[in-house]
């Protein structure tokens, strides 16, 4: 008796497979979708030919000074020249190992907390989040301990961004979850005094915030108390972004069901234990998405520090624009700055994806 | 209405309270104390105030900082610069932030009575202008009926044009940009006939263009904007020297003395006018708590007018702008300083 052996499927027709059939159905799928995909490739065979003309196939990219640039397209000559400038602004060259060393440090600092194996992961991530601030400060400003002052008003460009922005995010987030907490207390007080504080700084652009630190507050001040201007900005970036981290965080915290808040209680659990063991773990993980989104604006916003006359990266290559020797050069400098932008905050939403897919415990709301 | 009043009065009583707390003399000692002077500058703007690639503040405005820090301590690096926006310029000399504002800043009466601060002096004496293209064939703003011009927004660019059109009985269409970097485009690919700004950025703009010969800047200037140096208002010695720091610049102009014959002329010379000046003959460095050679240094470190005028916007510029108004008053224009006895 010979087994019965099915005959090996029929490949699939080939116009509903492969590159093809991807096409048809995502692309050709009815005259509309037809029709868009054809308007979508005019807009592009618009747009990309002329844009890789200018910026790669046309462009000067060596040389030292202006005369350099003889073709068409862009002037990359000059981010060249400048580039150290965009990225530590003033800072003494001779002692810019202290930045690079700053940032190494926080890579290689942070790292151990990616590693899956790695034991005491949140005691080192408080050690680190406590002990770091300080190495920081100590490289970045000096003036003791053998390093010398390199005073903020030399601090500029890429470093000065990603200072103001992680200041921000780091002074932010633990500001922001007290209030959220505070928001939602049972005690009167702090409520009122919580909902205060977020509405004022909600209710307020940044710009202006900016502005009065820097224009009125020195006028309200004695004149022999000169508080530093970068520090002003930063004080205020935090206090504006906490409110905002503050209302994402409470949406998370209203997203947990009230059975959770019993059963912490249940399990005898005084307030402190029951937020922090049962449920902030479960509602800051509702509110990456939220969260991830406020740090990429605050990064973004950093560049407002602009109208107070700091040189983030943004200032910087502005100034630099204003050098008879590069003037005209505006374009080549905004589109570099875009890229670096873009480049940050992509990294910052891939990586919130990538921590949600991990924190992803299954449970659906 | 009623807040911006009430603003402005609160503004007014405070920046009055903080200059009534510098009694005079407060700035100098400070500054002696400091070892620096504190300059407020522009966050940029070409030829005035600008860094270049190695990081090192350059133009007019800077070099005002440098001959002030060269005549008091005789060395023009002892300058420590605050970039500083329009906005808050002049609240950071009212709180003291900074010791002097050499920020392109126009000299104006309500700037000068109002604010709590005096202007030393003209530095650059500059004037709202108009850059066409040569094609037009233009030779005169006066036959600019009909035109299409570029402005920047938020100036009182806007208000001198249609005032000066108006006044010549001319019709015109405006066309209004944030930046100068888009109204310079603008020009470029002809969406508007003529270019209108303050002549010194005129100059700054021409070089953004593909084809910068193919622009003239048109002779009229259709509005006073005399930029100068200012200092808090009721610190006279203070004031003094900032001064005369530009006069001595002036006045070595005027007599021949530039930074590379100072130290000669100072030994060797005859002239009672330049001796006074270098400190040869009499006391007048001590007159002005200075030392005696301060002059000396000024010329020596950071140059006479002509030579700071020529070093950054002039003739070895890239701007290549003209001395026009701001030539020496023996040569037409209206740079004139009183003299030292």
């Amino acid at each position: 008796m010979t087994a019965h052996t099915f005959k090996p499927d029929l490949p699939a027709p080939t116009t509903s497979i492969g590159a093809l059939g991807w096409i048809r159905a995502n692309l050709l799928s009815s005259w509309f979708n037809a029709a868009l995909t054809l308007l979508g490739l005019y807009l592009l065979w618009l747009i990309v030919p002329p844009l890789l003309q200018w910026a790669i196939f046309q462009a000067d990219w060596t040389g030292t000074t202006r005369q350099d640039c003889t073709r068409e397209g862009a002037c990359w000559v000059f981010i060249q020249s400048r580039f150290a400038q965009f990225m530590y602004g003033f800072y003494p060259p001779e002692l810019r190992w202290r930045v690079d060393l700053a940032a190494v440090l926080a890579i290689a600092g942070a790292a151990p907390l990616f590693i899956k194996a790695m034991p005491h992961k949140v005691r080192y991530g408080i050690g680190y989040l406590l002990v770091y601030p300080l190495v920081a400060y100590w490289l970045l400003h000096g003036g003791f301990l053998g390093l010398e002052t390199v005073p903020s008003t030399r601090w500029g460009g890429l470093m000065l961004t990603i200072v103001i922005a992680a200041v921000g995010i780091a002074g932010a987030l633990p500001l922001g979850i007290m209030l959220a907490l505070g928001r939602r207390s049972d005690m009167p007080a702090i409520r009122v005094i919580c909902v205060t504080f977020i509405e004022f700084w909600r209710g307020v652009p940044l710009i202006t915030v900016l502005f009065m630190s820097s224009v009125m507050l020195p006028l309200f001040l004695p004149v022999e108390m000169n508080l530093d201007k970068l520090l002003r900005a930063m004080v205020m970036v935090v206090f504006f972004e906490a409110a905002y981290v503050a209302e994402v965080v409470r949406g998370g915290l209203q997203a947990i069901p009230k059975g959770q808040y019993e059963a912490a209680a249940a399990m005898g659990l005084g307030y402190w234990r029951s937020m922090v063991l049962v449920i902030l773990p479960q509602a800051l993980k509702l509110v990456i998405p939220g969260l991830v989104n406020t740090f990429i604006a605050l990064f973004k916003d950093t560049s407002l520090v602009i109208i107070i006359g700091l040189f983030d990266f943004l200032n910087s290559i502005k100034r630099a624009t204003t050098d008879p020797a590069w003037l005209g050069m505006s374009t080549e400098g905004y589109v570099f700055a875009a890229l670096v932008y873009w480049i940050f905050c992509f990294g910052m939403s891939r990586y919130s994806m990538h921590l949600e897919r991990k924190l992803d415990t299954g449970h659906k709301h | 209405m009623k807040i911006k009043s009430t603003l402005a009065v609160l503004s007014a009583a405070v920046a009055l309270g903080v200059g009534a707390n510098a009694h005079a003399g407060a700035t100098l000692d400070a500054v002696k104390n400091n070892g620096f002077v504190q300059c407020g500058i522009s966050d940029g703007l070409p030829g005035f105030s600008y860094a270049d690639a190695k990081g090192q503040y350059k133009g007019i405005d800077v070099d005002i900082c440098r001959a002030v820090a060269a005549a008091l301590f005789g060395d023009a690096s002892k300058v420590k610069y605050s970039p500083l926006t329009a906005k808050e310029r002049f609240t950071a000399l009212q709180s003291g932030e900074v010791d002097m504002l050499s920020r392109n800043t126009t000299w104006t009466s309500s700037r000068d009575a109002a604010m709590g601060l005096n202007f030393t002096g003209v530095t650059y004496y500059d004037g709202q202008g108009f850059l066409v293209n040569k094609e037009l064939g233009v030779k005169s703003a006066k036959e600019l009926d009909g035109a299409t011009v570029c402005i920047q927004a938020g100036t009182t660019t806007e208000l001198n044009l249609s005032d000066y059109f108006r006044a010549n009985g001319m019709n015109y269409t405006p066309i209004t940009y944030d930046t100068s970097d888009e109204s310079a485009k603008s020009l470029e690919s002809g969406r508007c006939d003529v270019l209108t700004s303050d002549q010194s950025q005129l100059y700054a703009q021409r070089i953004k263009l593909a084809n910068p010969e193919q622009y003239i800047v048109l002779p009229e200037v259709i509005s006073k904007e005399p930029l100068g140096p200012a200092v808090r208002q009721g610190d006279e010695e203070w004031f003094d020297i900032v001064r005369w720091t530009l006069f001595a610049m002036l006045n070595a102009e005027e007599l021949g003395i530039n930074s590379s014959n100072v130290e000669e002329m100072a030994k060797t010379t005859k002239n009672p006018d330049v001796a006074r000046l270098l400190g040869a003959e009499g006391e007048y460095g001590k007159d002005l708590n200075l030392p005696k050679d301060w002059a000396v240094q000024i010329i020596k470190q950071v140059g006479n007018y002509g030579e700071v005028f020529a070093r950054n916007v002039g003739a070895d510029s890239d701007l290549k702008i003209e001395r026009g108004l701001n030539a020496l008053w023996k040569d037409g224009g209206l740079q004139y300083a009183p003299p030292v006895r």
